[in-house]
């Protein structure tokens, strides 16, 4: 597919573009503003805001993005498997199986090594 | 070279045209998907729902709107401000950008010229789609961060841990569509269903999995875990105001379109149905298929909202990495062995 392809996605990205700067911008100057130190800060319940923010989160989070980083570039193997698949046949088919028994050999690991369980 | 020029020029016009009428109904059905989801709700919980703006709360969503932008556009001193103001574009922006690989229709035909109904058939459409749902996490998670608020903070952390997981599901289920298909690009998945030759009939599993992974993708009850207002206040966008919060609300009835839209060209034929020529009416009757099932599946979206209750976010991720993940692995092999199997 040569790259003129994709002519009509940047005009949809500059339409798109366009109609979000648009709103950003004039919308705000539409509206009313009332500013006071009490009504700018940050909501709390109603009481007064307690430290930062930014406190570190629950290490489980960060254990789901890595595995995510690290299934999702196995998962995106399998899509060029996925569109030649037919031509490949059976072989092709059972060195993808060797690749799944891979996959689910580092899932079970994972799993078994208590990365899923949020409840504990 | 003056011909080439005139013809390049009259596609650009095409499309540009395209591209516009496709916003303004992306923008019209996310609007009146609202007051949709309001007499839904009602409907399911014997109530009336709107019906003082206009004749049925008709002009609800306009209303709606007109408050949107008529509100003060609060920023937090705390806030990183610029960050603050880019978060809920950036969500906008990815969300107006899916629309363009689906395959509406066949052709339309005015004056006597022919007009694809998709705005760029990219050979790698489903790809294409899946690249710009992830980029919706860095609307929330940028958005979330930059409030400075602890509610923003847990509710982005929660909705990008929530949609990275469902993503790795959704991508197997997607791929065992690939393999019956030989094929990224969704306006060939969509010629390929002609009459009822349905790819649900061939991944029924594949089919659940990947509504379950759209559901939570777009942050929908039952997976709603970002905004839930019990522990959560409003989840990413708790403060954000006026139409930077629009946006948000706004993105996610859009996602929820385009998802509806993705689901029924890959599973559930696009703008074929059996006995109709997608070419009728000129052209005309494919969208019309096509959105008549867009509008049932927004609807199933909205039954299962009122209906199930939120899960706990445990329970969330178990369904995530513990079922949904070997299932679509399942699903993946027994569809490559039965393909083999059948076809030889």
């Amino acid at each position: 597919m040569e790259p003129s392809g994709y002519m009509p996605i940047v005009l949809q990205s500059l339409v798109a573009l366009g109609f979000v700067a648009l709103v950003l911008i004039v919308v705000p100057l539409l509206g009313p503003r009332r500013k006071s130190d009490k009504k700018n800060e940050n909501f709390e319940c109603g009481i007064e805001g307690q430290g930062n923010a930014r406190m570190p989160v629950s290490i489980k989070y960060l254990m789901t993005a890595i595995l995510f980083v690290l299934f999702d570039v196995e998962v995106i193997f399998f899509y060029p498997y996925a569109v030649n698949f037919r031509e490949m046949g059976f072989n092709g088919f059972f060195a993808v199986l060797m690749f799944v028994g891979v996959f689910l050999l580092g899932f079970y690991y994972v799993l078994r090594k208590g990365a899923f369980e949020w409840d504990r | 070279m003056s011909l080439i020029l005139l013809f390049t020029t009259a596609l650009l016009i095409e499309k540009i045209i395209l591209i516009s009428v496709l916003f303004a109904i992306t923008l019209g059905v996310a609007a009146y998907s609202t007051y949709g989801e309001r007499k839904v709700a009602a409907f399911i919980q014997d109530r009336l729902g709107p019906n003082r703006a206009g004749p049925f709360g008709l002009l609800q969503p306009l209303a709606d709107g007109v408050k949107f932008f008529t509100k003060e556009d609060f920023t937090p001193n705390a806030a990183e401000r610029w960050l603050y103001i880019l978060a809920p574009g950036a969500f906008m922006f990815v969300a107006c950008m899916t629309s363009a690989v689906i395959p509406w229709g066949t052709q339309l035909t005015i004056f006597e010229k022919p007009v694809d109904l998709q705005v760029a058939d990219l050979n790698i459409g489903i790809l294409y789609i899946m690249g710009f749902v992830s980029l919706g996490v860095y609307g929330i998670m940028i958005g979330g961060w930059a409030s400075n608020n602890k509610y923003s903070l847990y509710g982005a952390i929660r909705a990008s841990s929530q949609m990275i997981s469902y993503e790795l599901a959704m991508g197997l289920s997607i791929i065992a569509v690939i393999m019956m298909t030989g094929t990224l690009s969704l306006k060939e998945i969509a010629a390929q269903q002609a009459g009822l030759n349905w790819n649900i009939w061939y991944q029924p599993l594949g089919f659940i999995i990947f509504l379950v992974c759209a559901l939570a993708e777009c942050n929908r009850a039952p997976f709603d875990l970002a905004e839930c207002e019990t522990e959560l206040v409003g989840g990413y966008h708790t403060e954000y105001s006026s139409m930077k919060l629009g946006f948000y609300l706004f993105a996610e009835y859009i996602n929820m379109f385009i998802s509806c839209a993705v689901i029924a060209t890959l599973y559930f034929g696009g703008y074929n149905f059996p006995g109709v020529d997608p070419g009728w009416l000129g052209g005309f009757m494919g969208p019309i298929v096509l959105f008549a099932k867009i509008i049932f599946f927004i609807f199933v979206f909205m039954w299962i909202r009122w209906t199930i209750p939120r899960f706990r976010y445990d329970q969330l991720m178990h369904l995530g990495w513990k079922s949904l993940i070997p299932l679509s692995i399942l699903n993946m092999v027994l569809t490559g062995a039965g393909v083999l199997l059948f076809e030889n």
